[in-house]
């Protein structure tokens, strides 16, 4: 769309700018204020330049919730996003069958998270849940709060459980998209199923699954109370992703100068990440 | 192959609905029974647990304080958003672009890294504890989130909309009232929703930023639990509570949420 020119739109922005000027600045510059200083409260401050920062580049634990955070990240967006779409694809169309998978499937995403995290906890204690009863009835030696291996593939399965049907809903909304013109059109060529996927659906699908990344990236770099609920973080520190890590060393410990260091660090990498896709998608709308 | 296609979708709704069974399973238990035996379904059905939520104000009050901000954070975002929203669909003006992503990191960034802050904040200008401040402190994301759904069903509106009616002669704030708000119903109806659904789900900020008057329900939840020894049924039925409103929500805006999905580029 062609826009005009006019200043005065500044005049419909001001309320949301002052909201989120509130919000964000004056907290990040307490960040920031902390992240290059030493305090004793009582609003005294010392000078303390990059010391903090070079405290938690060198420190192994950042190294270490860091590389945690990299593998989830990973791992879920490996599963969630194949799995989304593949579920996206055999959704009906119509009928009535389109209100109950949504309404169903939008269900986990409702859920406040911290009850997700208990609903698990319930779900998967070895003795009294379904899943660690079943799995153990199976054979399976299966404990999620004594076994590192157990843990992860039980924070997975959550996250699997909780977003996946984001990532079916956008795909969905991609599809529906599509006209009945270009199916046709296939099936008088004589396309493969595999060819309609890659040379109409997935195409059409590039900028909700573009989103569905972004988000995913965004959200499960973020994570907190669900692992936290859940695992506690343990058991010892196998599921202490970089917020829970944060929180612990903010919160727990009070060292506020690492701490804001840390946060400057982990939000500077968030931001990196989302420009570098914030850039692509803007690219992709140029050209169409 | 038209039965294998029902097969996926059924599988992954069954997959989803287990879990929340089996909440609802353990909230019809007595605690004896969740902790002595294991069961498939509640042997001796007991609504105990939800009669000791209702009942008890320490426990409902929760979940007045949570719907309570939630309503005014998703008021706040929304009324602020609109101008906002037709400014960015609109007009060019200096800094908009940069403005724009500015807003969106917002969403991007970690409520653990603001928790902090966020407390001393709101305590230094006399706000903590309080419904107000919780629902600020959600504008922090839910504003970027409602200004980039609005501005994509903003932008769907062709622009001579806007030039008929000021050729009939409304004014800018007739028009935008009268006009335009009714054509973006629908992508209000979303932008309500996603704002309702992220600050309902929060619950870092909003336990950090209350401790009495304004709890949520979600904290009310986790002190319980760490407090009065393991009360897993009573857990189990606040939690099952906690599901209902966003049901309902959804139940409403089924039909929105892949349309606003796709048009909103949420």
């Amino acid at each position: 769309m062609n826009k005009t020119i006019n200043q005065k739109a500044w005049f419909f922005v001001i309320p949301v700018f002052v909201l989120v000027a509130f919000n964000a600045i004056i907290p990040l510059m307490t960040v920031v204020n902390y992240a290059f200083q030493e305090t004793f409260g009582n609003n005294v401050f010392m000078w303390e330049g990059t010391r903090w920062f070079k405290q938690i580049m060198l420190s192994e634990r950042f190294h270490a919730s860091l590389g945690r955070q990299f593998l989830f990240t990973f791992i879920i967006l490996f599963i969630q996003i194949p799995l989304g779409i593949g579920i996206a694809l055999t959704m009906p169309k119509e009928g009535i069958g389109v209100p109950i998978c949504l309404v169903l499937m939008s269900m986990p995403l409702l859920i406040p998270w911290n009850v997700v995290g208990a609903m698990w906890n319930i779900f998967a204690l070895p003795d009294i849940g379904f899943l660690g009863h079943s799995l153990n009835a199976l054979g399976f030696d299966y404990n999620f709060t004594q076994q590192i291996g157990d843990a992860w593939f039980t924070t997975i399965l959550m996250d699997v459980w909780h977003w996946t049907s984001l990532v079916v809903l956008l795909s969905y909304a991609g599809l529906q998209s599509i006209q009945p013109a270009y199916y046709q059109a296939a099936e008088i060529d004589g396309a493969s199923r595999w060819a309609v996927f890659t040379k109409i659906e997935l195409p059409k699908m590039k900028k909700v699954l573009t989103i569905a990344i972004l988000l995913r990236f965004m959200d499960s770099f973020m994570i907190y109370t669900e692992p936290f609920v859940l695992t506690g973080g343990g058991p010892g520190n196998a599921t202490a992703f970089l917020s829970i890590d944060l929180v612990k060393m903010a919160l727990g410990q009070f060292d506020l100068g690492p701490a804001a260091a840390m946060s400057l660090i982990y939000f500077f990498i968030v931001l990196l990440v989302c420009w570098v896709f914030y850039t692509l998608m803007m690219r992709n709308e140029g050209n169409q | 192959m038209k039965k294998a296609k029902w097969l996926v979708p059924t599988i992954y709704i069954i997959f989803l609905m287990l879990p929340i069974y089996w909440l609802l399973n353990m909230s019809f238990k007595t605690t004896t029974e969740i902790i002595n035996t294991y069961t498939l379904w509640p042997q001796e059905f007991t609504l105990d647990n939800y009669k000791t939520i209702f009942t008890d104000s320490t426990w409902y009050t929760g979940y007045l304080n949570s719907i309570y901000y939630v309503v005014m954070n998703t008021v706040i975002s929304v009324a602020a958003a609109l101008p906002a929203a037709y400014a960015f669909s609109r007009y060019k003006f200096l800094g908009d672009k940069h403005l724009f992503f500015w807003l969106l990191t917002n969403r991007m960034a970690p409520p653990a890294v603001f928790a902090l802050p966020f407390f001393q904040f709101y305590s230094s200008v006399n706000l903590f504890d309080t419904h107000v401040a919780v629902a600020l402190s959600h504008c922090l994301f839910n504003i970027p989130l409602a200004v980039w759904i609005l501005e994509g069903f903003m932008s769907a509106v062709p622009k001579e909309l806007d030039e008929t009616a000021y050729v009939d002669g409304y004014s800018f704030w007739r028009f935008f009232f009268k006009i335009f708000i009714p054509t973006i119903t629908a992508g209000i109806g979303i932008t309500m929703f996603f704002c309702f659904m992220f600050s309902w789900v929060e619950l870092l900020l909003a336990k950090t930023l209350t401790a009495v008057a304004a709890k949520p329900i979600a904290a009310t939840m986790t002190r319980t639990a760490s407090t009065s020894g393991y009360e897993l049924g009573l857990l189990a039925a606040a939690g099952s509570l906690t599901i209902i409103p966003g049901a309902i929500v959804i139940y409403f805006v089924r039909n929105y949420i892949a349309k606003g999905f796709a048009l909103g580029r949420v």
